[in-house]
């Protein structure tokens, strides 16, 4: 129990009185890349919002480290989805990486020499720092997400979560920040990733938690990526089964 | 008139010293709040707040007190009501700040003719800068201290909070309660710009010397500046105009600053209509170019 980064008991979450996540329980060790796997609706963002404390829940308990997560937020980093970013917004990637640092500076302090540094660092970590004075609009895509994972980075968090972080990007782009995110592993940093497919779930993450409103299975991606369990969370989705097959085989 | 004349009529006039003062403050003030604003896609919440002030500003005048306290009141409760109704019911936010803005408005209306005379109701409405009282401008000065001060104070929350709400929350900023003091702060811009632009046209004061500055730069520190620059210049310019030439002040500051967006809308550098439409026409010429 002593390693377990993150700890879920019995989590009920609603919408508006609709049910969205019923009973979710499980826990994490420390250094593991786990993916929130599921169908369309299946509560996923739900779940990564619930972790972040950003919407209220019925009922359960989570724990990061042993405490709660009010105690833990400034280390809890978060990578939007990049449709949900104002791009015409008048910031450069720079101050972007930047803000960052906000979560450890408290009210009223501005970010000083050392946070710069540390922005930099994180910029030419994901391949970004010759683009720092740019609008972040003027980026790829791809670039976009490094940007947002190079912020993630100077959060200096035990815990990263990206929601949806691969749609739309190009394939170097993908490579620099798994990369990233496998160091942070090696680092004893914990990772969720929400990911639409399955089709590089055994390439890129360590462990699977595949969600339908409840939890259909947690566990090594060997584990989850059978036929019959998977079944259980897309039942009656056919054309993904065959395409689950494919990647399988 | 020239020049000359209204820089000599400013030291000679005190009505027009404090005609000045008052309006600059005002484009300071209004073009600081009005980026935040614009970037937070509320335009329209500060056209139906300036509006919702009216009926504040006449119950002020009812009990006899500074049209100020009334004016935030009134203000607040209908931020605070837009808010209930869209979160509360299918209602979607440009719908209940309509409902909203014009009910508040409509009661304003009804109150301050059954009090006054409609002379009152027309400056309110449209602003006389140049018999601004002495009490005014020192309110003024007071809203804009407050205002410069709580955007310095917490620029760095309002910038995180405007630009990824998601990660502030994420991180334990009190998204709401920055909403609402940005509304306060709002509220009290537009009382300070009644007696220079009035009710009706405070809103351009937000958002067009925002927008302009918008259009120039991609730091935001650098649009907050230059929107008080630009509301600055508006503001004297207008002045000069409204002054020289008998116009109503509020309309003429309005003009100037919608003709500097004019300006920046055609002519800036990487926004311009006028820059972009050249770039593309050299593309284009370049790409012809290797097709033969």
């Amino acid at each position: 129990m002593l390693d377990d980064t993150l700890l879920i008991q019995n989590l009920h979450v609603s919408y508006h009185g609709n049910e969205a996540l019923r009973n979710i329980s499980f826990s994490t060790k420390k250094g593991q890349i786990v993916g929130i796997i599921g169908p369309n609706g299946a509560g996923k963002s739900t779940l990564l919002k619930s972790m972040l404390n950003l919407i209220p829940k019925d009922k359960g308990e989570i724990n990061i480290e042993g405490k709660s997560i009010k105690e833990m937020r400034e280390k809890i980093a978060y990578v939007p989805q990049r449709s949900t970013i104002d791009w015409d917004f008048p910031i450069t990637v720079i101050d972007t990486v930047l803000i960052g640092t906000y979560p450890k500076l408290g009210l009223f302090k501005r970010p000083k020499k050392r946070e710069r540094e540390r922005a930099y660092e994180c910029l030419k970590k994901v391949g970004m720092k010759e683009y720092s004075q740019r609008q972040i609009g003027e980026l790829s895509g791809g670039q976009q997400q490094r940007v947002f994972v190079a912020r993630a980075l100077a959060q200096k968090p035990e815990l990263f979560f990206l929601d949806e972080p691969f749609v739309g990007i190009d394939v170097t782009s993908e490579e620099t920040i798994i990369n990233i995110l496998r160091e942070q592993r090696d680092e004893g940093k914990t990772v969720f990733i929400v990911h639409h497919d399955l089709s590089k779930a055994g390439a890129y993450f360590d462990e699977l938690l595949l969600l339908n409103k409840e939890l259909v299975k947690y566990g090594s991606v060997h584990e989850v990526c059978r036929p019959e369990i998977i079944s259980k969370a897309y039942h009656g989705q056919l054309s993904f089964l065959e395409e689950m097959g494919m990647t399988l085989s | 008139m020239s020049i000359i004349t209204f820089y000599e009529s400013i030291l000679q006039y005190e009505f027009l010293q404090r005609a000045l003062i008052t309006s600059v403050l005002v484009g300071i003030v209004c073009g600081v709040i009005g980026c935040f604003i614009i970037l937070r896609g509320m335009s329209l919440m500060g056209d139906a707040i300036s509006h919702a002030v009216l009926p504040g500003v006449a119950i002020s005048y009812m009990l006899g007190i500074n049209i100020f306290y009334g004016a935030v009141v009134t203000g607040l409760l209908t931020a605070i009501a837009i808010g209930y109704i869209s979160q509360n019911s299918r209602i979607k936010d440009d719908t209940s700040i309509g409902i909203m803005f014009t009910a508040a408005f409509a009661v304003g209306i009804i109150v301050i003719t059954l009090i006054q005379s409609s002379t009152d109701l027309y400056h309110i409405l449209f602003g006389n800068v140049l018999a601004v009282p002495t009490s005014e401008m020192w309110m003024t000065l007071i809203v804009t201290v407050i205002v410069l001060l709580s955007v310095y104070l917490f620029f760095k929350e309002l910038l995180v909070t405007t630009f990824d709400p998601t990660m502030s929350a994420a991180y334990g900023l009190p998204n709401k309660i920055i909403h609402y003091l940005l509304m306060a702060l709002l509220t009290m811009s537009t009382v300070a710009s009644l007696q220079t632009v009035g009710i009706v046209l405070v809103v351009a004061m937000l958002i067009t010397p925002a927008a302009t500055a918008y259009l120039l730069t991609n730091n935001l520190g650098l649009m907050v500046f230059l929107a008080a620059v630009f509301g600055v210049v508006a503001s004297i310019i207008g002045l000069y105009f409204s002054f020289t030439y008998n116009l109503a002040s509020g309309p003429t500051i309005v003009v100037v600053a919608s003709t500097l967006f004019a300006v920046a809308f055609f002519l800036s550098p990487k926004q311009g209509v006028l820059w972009r439409s050249i770039r593309a026409r050299k593309k284009r010429a370049l790409v012809v170019q290797s097709d033969s």
